[in-house]
């Protein structure tokens, strides 16, 4: 009786971490794997939401999650700052830029074209939560070709429940850590979306860069 | 209690399932060490673009982290000394500027033809003032 309890309790728990390991293995790396990228130009992103703090919220949380997958991240304040200088002022003139041009003068294998869907605090009878959702497209700028793209999205309120595990611990602490104002509470979201949409290693996110040691050990082989 | 009438066994059973539950938790958490020393890197990127603090408290916050790193002998993530180098371009310390553009070029060889952009675009007034 003893036994097969424990039996049953190992099979439970083996199959709960395995099930939330398992990743879904859809997305087509094969122009990815053709093209293996070193560095990664984040352009300003795009930002459709009523919130004007979002398009730099965003921007100074992609490095993190990008240079700890294993690239090189072209400085994002020196970038922007070089956009200025030259007449451009937004996102969106920025990102109709050819991307020969923006090889010519970054050096940049690709770039990374984001958009902020959601950003900031929906508030709601008994509480608010504040949700930061993004897309991104990683362009490669030898050849124009599309190399990934992808979406995220993270809640105030995922916290609430327990189902989120490692990720809804992580947004919990954020935001009790960073409670004294909601501008700086959507930031902290802003950088979990960021986690989710551009870390490697992550269902259908991006491949691993060559500055990391995972680097040509991930994705699906191109089927 | 119950582990000790048994003698043993239930301890060995208990270390199989330590060892089998860290294994798998280890292979599904798969969060190495990480690549790089942040310290206050993001947040000060963050601090610029808002227009936060002076660019004097930035550079020290960055200095100190660049010590700090340097202590525990980590790297730092890429960006980091070009973006000091632009705070010291904006408070007129155009030899550390340089200095630091040519660190990460150092460090970050793809960083390479961004950073000869900016050299050049700053060292030509210089030798125009000649």
């Amino acid at each position: 009786m003893r036994v097969n309890a424990l039996k049953t309790g190992l099979l439970a728990l083996a199959a709960l971490l395995l099930g939330g390991c398992a990743a879904p293995a859809k997305y087509d790396y094969s122009a990815f794997k053709e093209s293996r990228p070193a560095s990664i130009l984040v352009l300003p992103p795009l930002n459709s939401s009523p919130d004007i703090k979002a398009t730099y919220s965003m921007l100074a949380q992609t490095t993190w999650p990008l240079a700890e997958s294993g690239y090189y991240v072209l400085p994002v304040t020196l970038v922007d700052e070089t956009f200025r200088q030259n007449g451009l002022q937004t996102p969106a003139d920025i990102h109709e830029l050819p991307a020969a041009k923006l090889r010519e003068i970054f050096g940049a294998d690709t770039a990374l074209y984001i958009n902020v869907k959601q950003y900031g605090t929906s508030y709601m009878v008994v509480s608010s939560e504040t949700r930061v959702t993004a897309e991104a497209k990683l362009i490669d700028l030898r050849n124009g070709r599309t190399l990934w793209t992808g979406s995220a999205t993270a809640s105030s309120a995922e916290g609430d429940n327990n189902s989120g595990g490692l990720i809804g611990m992580l947004v919990k602490a954020v935001i009790n850590q960073i409670a004294d104002s909601l501008s700086n509470r959507a930031h902290g979201i802003a950088g979990i979306t960021a986690y989710r949409l551009l870390a490697a290693g992550r269902p259908n996110g991006i491949l691993y860069g060559p500055r990391s040691p995972m680097y040509m050990k991930d994705g699906s082989p191109a089927q | 209690m119950q582990a000790r009438s048994r003698r043993g066994a239930p301890p060995v059973r208990l270390i199989a399932l330590g060892l089998l539950s860290a294994c798998l938790l280890a292979a599904c958490a798969n969060r190495p060490q990480p690549l790089y020393y942040w310290g206050s890197y993001q947040t000060q990127v963050y601090s610029h673009f808002k227009g936060d603090g002076s660019a004097e408290e930035q550079i020290l916050a960055l200095e100190k982290d660049m010590a700090r790193a340097a202590a525990e002998g980590r790297t730092l993530p890429p960006g980091f000394h070009a973006h000091l180098a632009m705070l010291y371009g904006n408070t007129g310390r155009t030899d550390q500027m340089a200095s630091h553009l040519a660190l990460e070029k150092q460090r970050f060889p793809e960083s390479g033809t961004f950073m000869d952009f900016l050299l050049k675009k700053f060292e030509r007034p210089a030798t125009d003032a000649r």
